[in-house]
């Protein structure tokens, strides 16, 4: 407690709101809810279809708390077949939205290695060879992409201007109203029931002691909790501790975006519709992507899984030497980034799947396990999962029922059952499990689930991410001396550095010629791209709850992954020091820890909470 | 005493947006000023929360916040700051770039201002950004008072007391120093510094109550005529290569020894 503040009780000061639906996170899961349930909510008559419960007399009062201090701050470039976009607006008009076309071209590349630093395993050395034939700038495009990964007909959107487009809809209707900059820090539990959700206090210092300007976080009180506040959210999350995971369901999986947009350079020969998927380089883990949206703009970025078992796994520095790959680099030199941002993807899939529905609440989105691991295709499931509840909402709005467990099983879990979302999400359960032995075994595995429609897999079981992360020495064993590596570690601690450049300038990557415009430093990345800020008066949502499990650490992967270099060495102690003003709510802290709870195994020493700020960027 | 407190401000792009003048059809633009995202202007922020803070202290007082925007920017916008203060938003439907002439600027102020029903002019406080909307010359709040009949005028104004003498106004003068005067009352225009107050916290309660008028006054947003008053020969931005590192512990000298070479270079 700071000592210019007595010792108080917060309720005192706590208030308190009514609202008959409350949603968490502003994500496409959320977009898709509130675009199907706005339209019906008046009888064509001008009447409600029910009365609100909070102001009677009224509508139903429709509120959403997001995060980020804008609506559009999302990071994603999308491509997408959009089947359940499309269902919500039959007469889209990819033109009406900023950076959106249809998909005209989809290639897929295998990257060679062209500085010979990549890991590349014997296997994935040998199946190099079948590819020869096909090679050109030292990539090869596959002659035929399994129709499971095809697209085409599918369109490209930029996650920030689609929901600004939803978003400016949503609330122009004036049926629903959408808070940014508010997160929120927990939903509220009574028993079996969640009665609503509580805000983030403001007001409080780091540590989350009141301070001058305290203001608790308010209590607002909804008859319909509507949680799509993403993977890394803190009230999905909370729910899962709260009411735990259905049998054998866990949420081990999972990779890290980064992305930039950029401005291609003139004479690009891109055209807009153009997709690029790559896998293969800067490790075989990693895979790529380039979207061209129109008028010379890209969007394009890598994902970096918690299967690749680096400790030292820095998505910035391998976004980097992905894009000077020849292949993608004929077409970048001379761009200028726009935009830059980091996500954690819940890869789980239909495994990560959490309960669906509770007494007042339902989930929807990627935290509800929507994203089909196998299609790699997530925004357009988790808009139909948000769809599918807001049709739900109207029928018991309509037939005047509670949103209780048993009528929200019927009117949306069956719904989602019986959907195409649920068909693809089982057929792509086990598509990823050959991942979890290697590469080769895991594209082999993607292949047979994708060709059988799920009939056979290469399954197995998944460890925590926490059980994969090998030791420094282990990892480089046949690079870099055990020695040289506790001098570099030495080294960089006493530079208060990270160690992933020291370590991949030993294992044979070249530095990066930075060039002001596209390869920057990763700060000016935060600055340039980013954007990234955050407000003043709300509290570190970053902690790391045991000292002494970070103490046991020895590779400090939280610093090596965190996307924005918030989380730093901390020259004074074991626990890792948190500047939020650099967090760019990733959330990948929370799953690159060594450490496991104290008290959870499947959760690790990283707590996630609620917290301000982020990206600033809207062209994401 | 109570006041009428009206708060001309508008929306500028987020800090750190990388700006790119183009040429558009009706004169300079901003490269994707639709597609930036955009905040309340700082200076016209610190004057809204001022006001807030006098309503709060006097009985009687209302707020408005006039705005000349893009509609559909400013209700994005006003998301974020209706949270922050309570008022009542007239909005203008108007390019908000900065490549717009303040005195036409001035001129869509004053018609909205006028317009407002309730407005008691000899109860009328203007605020506004001491340097906004008017590419920092401090021009457009001064014409709106003009225009209303104003003439008792403060800018750069960090500090607003009540006081039994009437109002106690602290303006920013050259040399770092403050200059203290009082007016005898409204009617009276400020045009605000940065104030002395924090931005406040997010309120859901007063965006909730904010919501009442903010959602109609868009609505019903006139389209401003702001004509070409001026024109722009060119526009370009500093070329500007960056490389920042993240260094800790370095030492004085090492520093300075560096932004000499920097320099030098």
């Amino acid at each position: 407690m700071s000592d210019q503040m007595p010792e108080f009780n917060p309720d005192d000061l706590r208030q308190s709101m009514e609202a008959d639906i409350v949603c968490v996170g502003y994500g496409p899961a959320t977009a898709g809810f509130l675009a199907t349930l706005i339209p019906a909510l008046m009888n064509e008559d001008g009447t409600p279809i029910a009365e609100s419960k909070a102001m009677p007399g009224m509508p139903p009062q429709v509120l959403c708390y997001e995060r980020a201090d804008d609506i559009g701050f999302g990071v994603s470039g999308i491509v997408t077949k959009g089947r359940g976009i499309r269902a919500s607006f039959p007469d889209l008009d990819l033109s009406q939205i900023p950076m959106a076309c249809p998909v005209t071209e989809e290639k897929v590349a295998y990257l060679y290695d062209p500085v010979g630093a990549s890991r590349k395993s014997t296997g994935m050395k040998a199946a190099e060879k079948f590819l020869l034939p096909f090679k050109k700038n030292f990539a090869a495009e596959l002659p035929w992409i399994p129709p499971f990964l095809r697209k085409e007909p599918g369109m490209l959107l930029s996650m920030g201007q689609f929901l600004s487009w939803t978003g400016a809809q949503a609330m122009g209707s004036g049926m629903a109203q959408i808070w940014p900059g508010m997160p929120v820090e927990k939903a509220l539990v009574q028993g079996d029931k969640v009665t609503g959700v509580r805000l983030v206090d403001q007001g409080v210092a780091k540590d989350g002691t009141p301070e001058g300007a305290f203001m608790p976080g308010m209590d607002v009180k909804a008859g319909l909790t509507v949680v799509g506040d993403g993977p890394v959210g803190p009230v999905g999350r909370g729910l899962n501790r709260e009411f735990g995971m259905p049998e054998g369901n866990h949420q081990r999986e999972w990779a890290v975006g980064m992305k930039m947009v950029v401005d291609l350079p003139e004479g690009c020969r891109l055209k807009p519709g153009t997709v690029l998927h790559t896998l293969g380089y800067p490790e075989p883990e990693i895979f790529g992507f380039l979207y061209v949206y129109p008028e010379n703009v890209a969007s394009l970025g890598i994902f970096v899984p918690s299967w690749f078992d680096s400790p030292v796994r820095t998505a910035y520095r391998y976004l980097q030497h992905w894009m000077m790959h020849p292949y993608l680099w004929q077409h970048l030199q001379g761009g200028t980034m726009r935009s830059w941002g980091a996500k954690s993807l819940l890869e789980s899939g239909r495994r990560g799947e959490p309960f669906l529905t509770g007494d007042g609440w339902a989930r929807i989105g990627e935290g509800s396990g929507t994203t089909n691991v196998l299609t790699g295709s997530g925004v357009d499931e988790a808009w139909t999962s948000g769809a599918q509840l807001g049709q739900a909402v109207i029928d018991l709005l309509r037939e005047g029922r509670e949103f209780t467990k048993d009528n929200l099983d019927v009117a949306y879990a069956a719904r989602r059952r019986a959907s195409w979302l649920e068909e693809e999400s089982v057929q792509s359960e086990k598509a990823r499990d050959g991942f979890q032995k290697g590469m080769v075994t895991g594209l082999m595995g993607m292949a047979l689930s994708g060709l059988t429609r799920g009939a056979i897999n290469l399954s197995g079981p998944q460890k925590r991410v926490y059980e994969r992360i090998p030791s420094l020495e282990e990892y480089y064993r046949d690079t870099i001396p055990a020695g040289e590596i506790i001098r570099i570690r030495d080294a960089c601690r006493a530079k208060g550095q990270s160690l992933h450049d020291a370590l991949m300038d030993r294992a044979g990557w070249p530095s990066i010629p930075f060039d002001g415009k596209l390869l920057v430093s990763h700060q000016d990345a935060l600055l340039m791209g980013g954007k990234v800020q955050a407000n003043p008066g709300f509290a570190d949502h970053v902690r790391f709850l045991d000292p002494q499990a970070c103490a046991r650490c020895r590779t400090n992967i939280c610093v090596e992954a965190c996307s924005g270099q918030a989380i730093t060495i901390n020259p004074d102690g074991p626990v890792p020091l948190f500047d939020r003003e650099k967090c760019v709510h990733c959330g990948a802290c929370l799953w690159n820890c060594t450490q496991a709870h104290p008290d959870d195994p499947e959760q690790t020493n990283v707590d996630f909470r609620a917290g301000s700020g982020g990206l600033h960027s809207a062209e994401n | 005493m109570s006041y009428h407190i009206v708060v001309c401000g508008s929306i500028v792009p987020d800090p750190l947006q990388t700006l790119t003048p183009v040429d558009g059809p009706q004169g300079p633009a901003l490269k994707n000023e639709m597609m930036l995202p955009a905040v309340l202007d700082p200076w016209a922020g610190h004057a809204l929360y001022e006001a807030a803070n006098l309503a709060a202290r006097h009985a009687d007082c209302r707020v408005w916040l006039v705005s000349l925007g893009p509609k559909a920017k400013l209700q994005q916008v006003m998301m974020a700051v209706a949270q922050k203060a309570p008022f009542e938003l007239v909005a203008v439907d108007g390019p908000a770039s900065g490549f717009t002439d303040s005195f036409a600027v001035a001129e869509a102020l004053a018609e909205a201002i006028e317009g407002i029903a309730d407005l008691d002019r000899d109860k009328l406080l203007l605020f506004g950004g001491w340097q906004s909307a008017s590419r920092g010359a401090g021009s457009t709040i001064q014409m709106v008072a003009e225009r209303l009949g104003i003439v008792d005028q403060f800018q750069g104004v960090d500090q607003l007391n009540i006081t039994d003498n009437g109002l106690e106004v602290l303006e920013r003068i050259e040399g770092g120093s403050w200059l203290t005067s009082t007016v005898q009352g409204a009617p009276a225009a400020f045009g605000w510094a940065t104030g002395e107050l924090p931005e406040p916290p997010n309120n859901p309660q007063v965006g909730m109550m904010n919501m009442k008028t903010i959602m109609p006054a868009l609505q019903k947003a006139k389209p401003a005529a702001l004509g070409n008053g001026f024109g722009v020969n060119n526009v370009s931005l500093p070329q500007v290569v960056r490389e920042t590192r993240v260094v800790k512990d370095m030492p004085v000298d090492d520093i300075a020894r560096e932004l000499v070479d920097w320099i030098q270079g």
